[in-house]
C-alpha cells in the first residue's frame, strides 16, 4: 500500500505571553491510499492542530517541527507559494462550521471556479461546468441554477455539501475533514457521512477524519488514532479498538458513550477530572491523574507509543487492561 | 379541484441567486428618506454640472443696474445678486461643481488608498501592521491647516492642492476602518478555507477581504463627502481655496457672511443649497447603514 501521508515526530508549539504551549508533542502516523483514518480526542487534545500544522494554517504564534511527507515529498515548512501547489490541489480540507466557511459576498459559482481557474488553468466556463458536475455528485438538486446562488440561500447541510464539492474539485489524494458534521443536526449528519463514504469509495482518496464523535468514527473510519494532551495514546483498527480498548483513556471514552440498549436506568459513565494544562504537563503519563489504574511508574516515567499486537499500539505502562 | 394535473417540475420555481448587495438595494429602496435624499442629490448634481447648458447667465456676468439687489423672480435672479451685480443663483450652481467634485474625488481617492493600505496592514498583521499603522499615526499628528499652508507656500495657489490636501488626510480614517474590519474578517473560516485551497495572499485580500469590508466603507464614504465639502468650504473661507471668478459653496457663504446685515439673501441662497445637500447625503448614508447592517444578514 502506498502511503499518502507520512508524519514523524511532529511537534507544534504556541508561544503565548504565559509561556510555551505544547499543542502537539511528537506524533507519528501514516495514512495509506484509499484509507479513512479517524482522529478522536476531546477539545484541546491537539487533533485539529496536527492537521493545521500540515496544511500550514497555524496561527501566527504557532510553530511546527518534525517531518510531514506527502507522497514522499517533505511539505512541512514550505513557503506559501510552494505549499499552494499542494493544498487545494492534491490535499484539501473541509471545516467544522459550514455556516461561516463560505464567503457571504461571493456566489457559489465564483468560489468554486476560483480553485479550478487557479490550479488547473481552466477557463471560467469550463470551470463552471466542472463545478456543476461536482455539485450534482454531492447530490445538490438543480445544481445548475444553484451555482449562481449565494451562500445565505443554502441550508447548513447544503453548505457543507458545497464545501465538500469545493474540496473535491481538483481531485485531491487526501481529504482532511475537520469535524465535518459537528455543526449539523443529526439527520443531516447522517446524510453527509453517507455522502463521504460514497465519494471515498468512488474516488479512492484517503480521508483524515477529525472528530470527537465516536459514532462517526465507527461508521466511517478504517483505523483510529486516539489523542490525549497532544499525544497519541492508542492506535489501531476500528474493530479492534472498539471491541477491546487497551488504553484507559480509550476505555473511558467508550464507556462515556450513551447507549440505547441499556435496560436499567444506569448513570452515564464519565472520565473524572480535567485534561492537563498543556503549558505545564505533569511528569510521567499525562493521563495519570484521571486514570483509575495509575501506579508509581506512571508518575516517574512517560509511557511511549509502542506496538503490542499486529497493527496496534498504545502509550501505557500496563501490559493489558 | 380534481382535474388539476400536476406537471413534473411544476413546483420548482426558477432559482436565481440574490446577492447580499441586491438584498441591501432592496432594503435601501424601501427607506423613503434615503431615496428622497438620493433624488435630491441627483437633482443638485444635474443642476450644478448642467448649469452651462441651461441657458442661464454666466457666473461672471455683471449687471450694473442690479448691485446687491434682493431676489427678483421676474428677471430670473432667484437668489438675488452679490456686491458686484452677479447672479448668486448661477454662482451657487457653478460653485456646486467645485464643491461636489472636491467631495467626490477626494473621497474616492481616500477610499482607494485607505482600503488597499488598511486591508494590507490588517491582513499581514504583526510587525508590518504595526509599522504601517504607526505611519498613519504620524501623518495624523500633522496639523491639517499647517499642511495646507505648507502646500500653498511650495506650490502656489492651485486647485489640485485641495484634492491632495483633503485626500491625504481622509485616507487615514479609511485605512483605520478597513484595517479593523480586516482583522475581524481574516480569522473567519472562509478565509482559512481559501488558504487551505491554495489561494494566494493578494487574491485573498482582493477577492475575499475587501468585498467583505465594503459595507461599512460605503457608509463611511457617504458620511465623508459632507465632511470634505465642509473642509473645502473652510479652506476657501480662509482664502486658500478656489480663486475668483471661480467659486465654491464655501467662498459664497463667506462672501455672503460679510454682507449679512445689508444683503442677507447672499448667504441664504448658497447656504440653503449647501445645507440641503449635506442633509441629503446624511440621509443616504443613514439609509445605506440600515441596508448594509451586518445584523440583518
Amino acid at each position: 500500500m502506498t502511503k499518502v501521508l507520512e508524519v514523524s515526530d511532529l511537534r507544534t508549539t504556541f508561544t503565548t505571553p504565559e509561556g510555551e504551549v505544547k499543542a502537539v508533542g511528537g506524533v507519528e502516523f501514516t495514512i495509506n491510499q484509499g484509507e479513512v483514518l479517524g482522529v478522536v480526542g476531546e477539545s484541546g487534545s491537539g487533533k485539529s492542530q496536527i492537521f493545521m500544522s500540515i496544511m500550514g494554517l497555524l496561527a501566527r504564534n504557532g510553530h511546527a517541527k518534525g517531518s510531514v511527507k506527502f507522497k514522499g515529498d517533505e511539505i512541512l515548512g514550505l513557503d506559501v507559494k510552494a505549499l499552494n501547489k499542494v493544498r487545494g490541489v492534491r490535499m484539501s480540507m473541509i471545516f467544522q462550521d459550514p455556516m461561516t466557511s463560505l464567503n457571504p459576498y461571493l456566489s457559489v459559482r465564483r468560489q468554486m471556479t476560483e480553485v479550478l481557474v487557479l490550479h488547473k488553468g481552466m477557463s471560467e466556463s469550463e470551470a463552471a461546468k466542472n463545478a456543476v458536475e461536482m455539485l450534482e455528485r454531492v447530490q445538490i438538486p438543480e445544481a445548475k441554477q444553484r451555482l449562481n446562488m449565494y451562500p445565505h440561500e443554502f441550508s447548513g447541510g447544503m453548505r457543507q455539501r458545497v464545501m465538500i464539492a469545493m474540496a473535491l474539485l481538483c481531485g485531491p489524494e487526501l481529504l482532511i475533514a475537520d469535524e465535518p458534521t459537528t455543526a449539523l443536526d443529526v439527520t443531516v449528519q447522517a446524510q453527509i457521512l453517507e455522502l463521504l463514504v460514497g465519494l471515498q469509495r468512488d474516488v479512492g482518496m484517503a480521508i483524515a477524519l477529525i472528530t470527537h464523535d465516536l459514532g462517526v468514527i465507527a461508521r466511517l473510519a478504517d483505523r483510529v488514532m486516539v489523542m490525549y494532551a497532544g499525544n497519541i495514546v492508542e492506535k489501531g483498527s476500528v474493530r479492534d479498538l472498539f471491541k477491546d480498548p487497551q488504553h484507559p483513556y480509550t476505555e473511558g471514552l467508550l464507556e462515556s458513550m450513551p447507549r440505547l440498549n441499556e435496560t436499567e436506568a444506569t448513570r452515564l459513565q464519565t472520565i473524572g477530572g480535567q485534561p492537563p494544562n498543556l503549558q505545564n504537563l505533569p511528569s510521567g503519563c499525562s493521563f495519570r491523574d484521571r486514570c483509575r489504574y495509575a501506579f508509581e511508574r506512571c508518575v516517574t516515567e512517560r509511557p511511549l507509543l509502542t506496538a503490542f499486537a499486529e497493527g496496534r499500539s498504545k502509550a501505557c505502562h500496563l501490559p493489558s487492561l | 379541484m380534481a382535474d388539476v394535473t400536476l406537471q413534473p417540475g411544476a413546483g420548482i420555481v426558477e432559482v436565481k441567486g440574490r446577492s447580499l448587495w441586491a438584498d441591501a438595494r432592496h432594503r435601501f429602496m424601501k427607506n423613503k428618506a434615503a431615496v428622497a435624499g438620493l433624488v435630491i442629490l441627483v437633482l443638485v448634481a444635474i443642476a450644478c454640472f448642467g448649469a452651462p447648458y441651461l441657458g442661464l447667465r454666466s457666473q461672471d456676468d455683471i449687471n450694473w443696474d442690479m448691485i446687491q439687489s434682493p431676489p427678483d423672480f421676474a428677471q430670473g435672479y432667484f437668489f438675488g445678486t452679490d456686491s458686484n451685480g452677479r447672479d448668486v443663483f448661477v454662482r451657487t450652481l457653478y460653485g456646486g461643481q467645485v464643491s461636489l467634485t472636491v467631495g467626490i474625488v477626494s473621497t474616492l481617492v481616500s477610499l482607494v488608498i485607505g482600503t488597499i493600505y488598511g486591508a494590507t496592514a490588517g491582513f499581514l498583521g504583526g510587525r508590518t501592521d504595526g509599522a504601517m499603522m504607526r505611519v498613519v499615526d504620524m501623518l495624523y499628528s500633522i496639523p491639517f491647516i499647517f499642511f495646507v499652508i505648507l502646500l500653498t507656500v511650495f506650490f502656489g495657489r492651485n486647485f489640485v492642492l485641495i484634492y491632495v490636501a483633503i485626500g491625504a488626510v481622509n485616507w487615514l480614517d479609511m485605512a483605520r476602518i478597513v484595517r479593523g474590519q480586516t482583522l475581524s474578517i481574516k480569522r473567519k473560516e472562509y478565509i482559512e478555507a481559501a488558504h487551505a485551497s491554495g489561494v494566494s495572499n493578494w487574491r485573498i485580500i482582493t477577492r475575499h477581504i475587501i468585498p467583505n469590508c465594503l459595507g461599512p466603507v460605503v457608509v463611511y464614504m457617504t458620511l465623508t463627502v459632507p465632511v470634505v465639502i465642509l473642509t473645502e468650504s473652510f479652506i476657501s473661507f480662509l482664502g486658500m481655496g478656489v480663486q475668483e471668478p471661480q467659486s465654491s459653496w464655501g467662498t459664497l457663504v463667506a462672501e455672503g457672511a460679510d454682507n449679512l446685515e445689508i444683503a442677507p439673501w447672499q448667504v441664504f441662497g448658497p447656504g440653503a443649497v449647501l445645507a440641503v445637500t449635506l442633509l441629503a447625503l446624511n440621509f443616504v448614508g443613514d439609509g445605506l447603514r440600515d441596508a448594509l447592517d451586518p445584523k440583518d444578514r
